[in-house]
């Protein structure tokens, strides 16, 4: 594939714990284009870990190392730290899941969006005002002047994921990973949040990688998935396959959330099998 | 039958004057013995604002809780917590930090003066799948899921026959969430609970209740069961939404 955008290979990420250092990831390699790459897997699974690995953004405890972790051109593994402050955020992106959290609460919706433009793209301080504006109403936000004057405690949920959107964004990155980006929003806004951040990413020509636990959402979102359990890749497949999935924790996620068709007695609840790590596809 | 929770007309207004918000506008249902009934609906709704105030966290209400026909006191008394007892949203922040698991389950007893503390604890631990052992543990040394298992102990201790839920597996996995589910509907039908559920996951009230209740700015629009949700019957343009948003039909 020309268009590559990140490539990944062999990455390991071990934390300090009591016993010596426990392995968060175990060598899992992947690349990602202008696509729509879904990464799905329980809590502890890793999914998060490798988004921020690949930001460079782990706790410096963390144990790091990569046969390759290339972002186009940069090998990410030896960018200085002056380099990385550039990347992220200019070519590569995060939305998180939270906005209550992942905001400066002490700052304006327009501060925080212009200090990203500002800081990624040379242009004075009313370029970066139209900008902002510009973006906000790209976001879908009806009234963008009122909205930027106000601070991320007066936005509702669904607002401040959007706001998350449009400063990360702004700076037009080449890859954008939201890490659940929309968990902590309700089903109803779910939807708009991930078609903004779709038509967003389209718009730009930029990749997505989406990781979520909600396997419905990956499976209806993305182009291709990649399913994690402790730490590795479990198997590969296009987003649409995600119901038809074969590998047994795939197909245990699935069984194991409540359908809307039909009623049933018992839910099945995964029983982890030591097996599956080999069972690699 | 006389319903063992009903709410009648139940307002609960926040704020004064102009910041004047309905939280909850005349809402109304009855929950049968047995029976487990859900509440549906975006945040703000208004649903979790039901449950504080069927349990008296919040009294200031107009219109009527009552349990098995009784009108509830306010505020509520110790008798009525022996009744109705209600199991949070987030195990991260419902248990006490620095206590272990024992105290925390140790406490309701003691207000109630229980005997044979010890004994029940073992046995609570043991009906919602935990091992002894865990009593001496604290908080920061469990699962998600082995957490919410013990806010479901704590809420059980009292042998209450109502169960109030406040999103009780929003913050879990689901696959740790299946074994959560199966677990309250396994005691329900075992001990014959009444559950009230707050959720805003249409897949797990369709699975956990027979009877769903949906909520929107405070007011309850709809109120249908689960073979209703799951066949697509509803009547209002907003159920259908939430139902379309639910199945993950809404933007493809």
């Amino acid at each position: 594939m020309t268009d590559t955008l990140l490539e990944i290979e062999n990455l390991r990420v071990a934390y300090p714990s009591a016993h010596g250092y426990t392995d968060a990831l175990r060598g899992i390699s992947f690349s990602v284009g202008r696509e729509r790459l879904g990464i799905v897997g329980e809590s502890g699974s890793g999914k998060s870990t490798a988004g921020r690995a690949a930001m460079r953004l782990l706790p410096p405890k963390a144990r790091v190392s990569a046969d390759r972790l290339q972002l186009q051109e940069i090998d990410l593994l030896a960018a200085s730290e002056r380099q990385m402050r550039e990347i992220r955020g200019g070519r590569l992106a995060m939305v998180l899941q939270d906005p209550r959290y992942a905001l400066n609460p002490m700052k304006t919706v327009m501060a925080q969006i212009t200090e990203s433009c500002r800081l990624h793209t040379k242009c004075s301080r009313a370029e970066a005002r139209d900008q902002a504006l510009d973006m906000l109403e790209a976001v879908h936000i009806r009234d963008p002047r009122r909205v930027a004057r106000l601070y991320p405690h007066e936005l509702s949920g669904g607002m401040g994921q959007r706001v998350m959107i449009a400063m990360m964004l702004i700076a037009k990155p080449q890859l954008v990973i939201a890490d659940e980006p929309t968990s902590a929003l309700d089903v109803t806004v779910r939807g708009q949040i991930l078609d903004i951040l779709n038509e967003r990413v389209e718009a730009e020509g930029a990749g997505l990688i989406l990781i979520s636990h909600d396997l419905p959402l990956v499976a209806d979102f993305c182009d291709r998935v990649l399913v994690m359990y402790g730490g590795q890749i479990m198997e590969e497949l296009a987003a649409r396959d995600l119901s038809a999935a074969r590998h047994p924790y795939t197909v245990a996620l699935n069984e194991s959330l409540p359908p809307l068709d039909r009623k049933v007695a018992e839910l099945t609840v995964p029983e982890h099998d030591p097996k599956w790590l080999e069972q690699r596809r | 039958m006389t319903p063992a929770v009903e709410i009648r007309d139940l307002t609960i207004t926040f704020g004064q004057g102009r910041a004047r918000v309905k939280a909850v506008d005349s809402a109304s249902f009855r929950a049968a013995p047995g029976e487990a009934f859900g509440i549906i609906g975006e945040s703000g709704s208004g649903k979790s604002t039901i449950l504080r105030a069927i349990t008296g966290l919040n009294d200031d209400y107009t219109g009527d809780v009552l349990i098995d026909g009784q009108q509830a006191q306010k505020p509520r008394t110790k008798a009525f917590f022996k009744t109705v007892q209600m199991v949070f949203q987030d195990p991260y922040g419902s248990l006490h930090p620095r206590r272990m698991i024992r105290a925390t389950l140790a406490e309701p007893l003691e207000i109630h003066r229980f005997d044979r503390k010890d004994d029940r604890i073992a046995q609570v631990l043991n009906d919602v799948g935990l091992a002894p052992e865990f009593a001496y543990r604290y908080p920061h040394q469990l699962s998600g899921g082995q957490r919410q298992r013990v806010a479901v102990a704590r809420a059980l201790l009292l042998e209450p026959r109502i169960l109030l839920l406040d999103e009780p597996t929003s913050a879990l996995d689901v696959s740790v969430q299946a074994g959560v589910l199966n677990l309250l509907d396994r005691l329900r039908r075992d001990r014959g609970l009444t559950y009230v559920m707050v959720s805003h996951d249409l897949r797990v009230i369709a699975h956990m209740c027979s009877r769903v209740a949906v909520m929107t700015q405070g007011r309850i629009v709809e109120e249908l069961s689960a073979d209703a949700l799951r066949d697509q019957r509803a009547e209002t343009e907003y159920t259908q939404q939430l139902i379309r948003a639910s199945r993950g039909t809404a933007h493809a």
